[in-house]
């Protein structure tokens, strides 16, 4: 590196330091500064980081290797990665990819974790898993920005922007433009309008008061698990601890969601209300939400909803004028892990460490962020229970199902005329949800993520709810044109990329499926390689650390139940395929011999031919 | 009265607060394991010390043990899964046993074996890993790491020294050494470190002293694993 590059990056740094601070803790936020300015983060940033808060510089390379969004290397100065979820695929991702890179003079395709760097330094081209954007896809980042709505213009453009070295402020600013495109509106998503209303019930009638309407409600966690909200908030409240943390949960990874994205878009003072009343329900003083790297574009207008609701007196110390009501909120960026979503890898990566999955118990409710007690929830459930302690929790159970009270707010992408927001009483059927948004020729319907469940026409009655089919919120629709096995390979390579890499079997297992998954559509499959797969899936399912693990195979082994075509039709012949090709091996030797008759060919793997 | 479960049809004692592991060493019935070494914290990431709880596989090492719960640990489902998890570790990296200064001496051979595992079953991946001689006393080869992190744990929690981290995620994840070269020479590593003598594989070996004890008069060629444990308990015997 030259020197004077080194001087400016050492300036960066101090300047960093000194805003934001010299907590070892916010490593990540600071390496997440220094690669927005410089494209990587250099070397003299390490240095200086690893000598200002006191972790090792491997530490620090560490997770510059673990994030997929930080580089020890410079991307282009303009970093454009494509979302690369199925859905954007369907939406013709890959044909505006090439036109993008055939434009800008590149050469081949991005793979994951693996950009196209043009020389000349001023552009490069990579891929991110889901962006959040299905409903608008297909979409890219540029520089972190999210562009939606992509097509072959609009390829061309960015092109030319690109070449011309136009900074990003001044690309045209329909590019940016996300929509929220809310189709069905029901108990939350009916009024967004808040006044404060649920933290004054807070003050007048005290927290106990507050969580008695939480539990009386029977609200359960909406980001997948369905952990009754009231119970962990209660177990945190009588945890032995010093001080207590709330973490709201913005991570969004599971591909096809992004309902928190409309929530925090238009929603956020609600979001923030319930952090808020959770906070004075635990007694904890400070609470942070961590924000998916994804969705940076949101910082400015969440950054702006805190600064006004502090000035309101609604965060802060002494919160409505109570006496001893005192919590404020950081935001925290993650930087590109899906497994950052998983509460405890949240809480390590809160810390500024690699985002690996925790050993638990402890639970973060009893040891969660430095260690105190923690309530860490999802988005929509801090919506959801502002709402409770506003309006009571009755108002809640007035709809649902027996074990889900309310309702649940669904991303419907895919295969259908309407994509977009969708909030349903829980307890409606998968048919009724295809109808509404306009889906026709349903082949396929993928619930709650690449780490959720494939339900076929058969299941089309079933419903959302956790007695049934339980959903973080992802709804991707597959029609009968669709070849299920591209959605396979797309999920397979997705779980291999983020494996944090912790445990043997998510590790390796992921590694091998995504292989064997590979194989099986290049068309060199057999049987044996099918039942190859079950027999991974099942080990990964039975011996993972962490639910990444245990669900990433679900894809795989639910298409080969319920689609067993796919595969089958692919199979080269029915026992086994080698994976290794003897006579390609022997190409080599073929050339450096000149030989190229029959004898010097292996026509099998079994047959040597003399 | 002490309180007790039953492992396998037997009856093992154990404190509250202990884990499965704990218990079961404590009564000198083994659970095969790799990332577990009771001098360090628990870590549960090998995955090999699974045991069956009824409904539900827990990891021995950091699942705690509670009165009355039946553990099956030596079942055919168990031991064919510890396989398979077995299995993905070896095509993970490059183990050459026969060749392998450390066979015979080796824990993750030696459980290998413990469970029947016969093949490596599944296609290798042939990862690119050197091999670090930087160091004036003791050598380690990469390609036998098996991503424990024991030495990272023995050195951070014990030797005091943070030589040692994981870096990368998923298959790529990978070894690396606190030092300006990221070589293990330049580090302030020391032969006489805890984090010297925990690795379960031939990972990390001293120098000089290879091949001492001829293959087949090993530790592990003379009696199993389930009888006479950690090679670590044994490192006088065996290097
Ligand atoms: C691999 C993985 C990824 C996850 N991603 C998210 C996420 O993006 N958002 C979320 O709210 N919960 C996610 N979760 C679930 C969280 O661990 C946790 O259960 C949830 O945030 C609790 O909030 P709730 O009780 O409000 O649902 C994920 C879990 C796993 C295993
Ligand atoms: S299952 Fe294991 S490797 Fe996979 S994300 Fe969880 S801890 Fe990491
Ligand atoms: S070098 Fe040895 S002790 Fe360290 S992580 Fe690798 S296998 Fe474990
Ligand atoms: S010994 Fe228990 S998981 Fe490794």
């Amino acid at each position: 590196m030259n020197e004077s590059l080194a001087v400016t990056v050492e300036g960066f740094v101090a300047e960093s330091l000194a805003t934001h601070g010299r907590d070892p803790r916010h490593l990540l936020q600071h390496l997440i500064r220094v690669q927005q300015r410089f494209s990587c983060v250099p070397d003299a940033a390490v240095e200086a980081l690893s000598a200002a808060l006191d972790v090792t510089r491997t530490q620090v390379r560490a997770a510059i290797a673990f994030y997929a969004f930080l580089h020890d290397r410079p991307r282009g100065a303009f970093e454009i990665r494509f979302s690369d979820n199925i859905t954007d695929r369907m939406l013709g991702s890959r044909r505006l990819i090439r036109l993008l890179i055939e434009r800008l003079g590149l050469t081949g395709l991005p793979a994951w974790g693996c950009d196209l760097v043009r020389v000349d330094g001023r552009v490069s081209v990579g891929l991110a898993s889901c962006t959040g954007m299905c409903d608008q896809g297909p979409a890219l980042l540029v520089n972190g920005q999210a562009v939606t709505n992509l097509d072959a213009q609009r390829m061309d453009r960015i092109a030319d922007l690109v070449q011309e070295g136009i900074p990003l402020e001044r690309w045209p600013g329909e590019f940016f433009r996300v929509e929220n495109n809310i189709r069905r509106r029901g108990l939350l998503l009916g009024n967004p309008a808040t006044d404060g209303a649920a933290l004054r019930r807070l003050v007048d009638e005290g927290a106990d008061a507050a969580l008695a309407e939480v539990e009386r409600s029977g609200l359960r966690g909406r980001g997948g698990a369905g952990f009754t909200t009231a119970l962990k908030w209660r177990f945190c409240r009588e945890a032995p601890g010093t001080d207590r943390y709330v973490v709201c949960n913005a991570d969004e990874g599971e591909p096809g969601t992004f309902k928190d994205r409309v929530l925090l878009t238009d929603y956020a003072d609600l979001v923030i209300e319930g952090m808020t009343v959770c906070a004075g329900v635990l007694g904890a003083r400070r609470g942070f939400l961590y924000l998916r790297g994804e969705y940076l574009y949101l910082l400015p207008h969440l950054e702006s909803v805190l600064q006004r609701r502090r000035a309101e007196g609604l965060l802060g110390t002494r919160i409505l004028g109570a006496d001893g009501l005192d919590f404020d909120i950081e935001i925290h960026l993650g930087a590109g892990a899906y497994i950052c979503g998983e509460e405890s890898a949240l809480i390590e990566s809160l810390e500024g460490k690699r985002g690996v999955t925790r050993k638990r118990p402890p639970f973060p409710v009893t040891s969660g962020f430095d260690d105190q007690p923690t309530v860490v929830n999802n988005v929509e459930t801090f919506l959801a229970a502002a709402r409770v302690v506003q309006w009571g929790g009755y108002w809640l159970r007035g709809e649902g199902t027996d074990q889900s009270a309310g309702s649940k707010i669904l991303s419907v992408s895919g295969d259908c005329a309407r994509p977009g927001i969708y909030e349903y009483p829980f307890g409606t059927p998968v048919h009724q949800v295809l109808s509404d948004c306009g889906a026709e020729n349903t082949q396929a319907v993928q619930i709650s993520g690449a780490a959720g469940a494939t339900l076929s026409p058969a299941d089309f009655d079933r419903i959302i709810a956790f007695e049934d089919l339980p959903t973080a919120g992802s709804f991707m629709i597959f029609d009968h044109r669709r070849d299920l096995l591209d959605m396979v390979r797309n999920f397979a390579a997705f779980f291999a990329h983020e494996s944090c890499g912790f445990c043997t079997p998510c590790r390796v297992g992921g590694a091998l499926l995504r292989n064997l998954v590979e194989k099986v559509a290049a068309g060199q499959g057999s049987e044996y390689d099918l039942s190859e797969m079950r027999h991974i899936g099942a080990v990964m399912r039975q011996a993972s650390y962490c639910g990444l693990g245990h669900t990433a195979p679900n894809h795989v082994l639910n298409t080969l139940d319920k689609f067993p075509q796919i595969y089958r039709r692919r199979l080269a012949r029915e026992a086994h395929t080698p994976s290794f090709d003897l006579d390609a091996a022997l190409s080599e030797a073929r050339a450096l011999t000149g030989r190229d008759d029959v004898g010097a060919h292996v026509r099998d793997g079994s047959e040597v031919s003399s | 009265m002490s309180k007790t479960f039953k492992l396998d049809g037997r009856e093992i004692p154990f404190e509250t607060g202990q884990t499965i592991m704990d218990a079961a060493l404590a009564a000198g019935v083994y659970i095969p394991h790799l990332c577990h070494n009771p001098e360090l914290a628990p870590h549960g990431s090998c995955r090999v010390c699974l045991v069956d709880i009824g409904e539900r596989q827990v990891s021995a090492c950091t699942a705690a043990a509670s009165e009355g719960m039946e553990v099956d640990s030596s079942s055919e489902t168990i031991q064919a899964t510890r396989r398979a998890i077995l299995q993905m570790l070896f095509v993970e990296g490059n183990h050459v046993c026969p060749a392998c200064e450390k066979s015979g001496a080796c824990q993750l051979q030696a459980v290998a074996y413990y469970t029947g595992m016969l093949a490596p079953h599944f296609t290798h991946f042939f990862p690119r890993r050197p091999v670090d001689a930087s160091h004036p006393d003791v050598v380690i080869d990469f390609n036998r790491c098996i991503l424990c992190e024991l030495c990272v744990r023995a050195s951070r929690d014990h030797d005091g020294k943070r030589v040692f981290a994981i870096s990368g995620r998923g298959l790529e994840s990978h070894l690396v050494i606190d030092s300006p070269s990221g070589l293990l020479g330049d580090s302030c590593f020391a032969a006489a470190d805890k984090a010297a003598h925990v690795c379960p594989t031939g990972a990390i070996l001293p120098k000089g002293r290879g091949y001492e004890t001829p293959i087949g008069e090993r530790l592990y060629d003379r009696e199993p694993i389930s009888i006479v444990g950690d090679v670590r308990a044994h490192e006088e015997e065996v290097v």
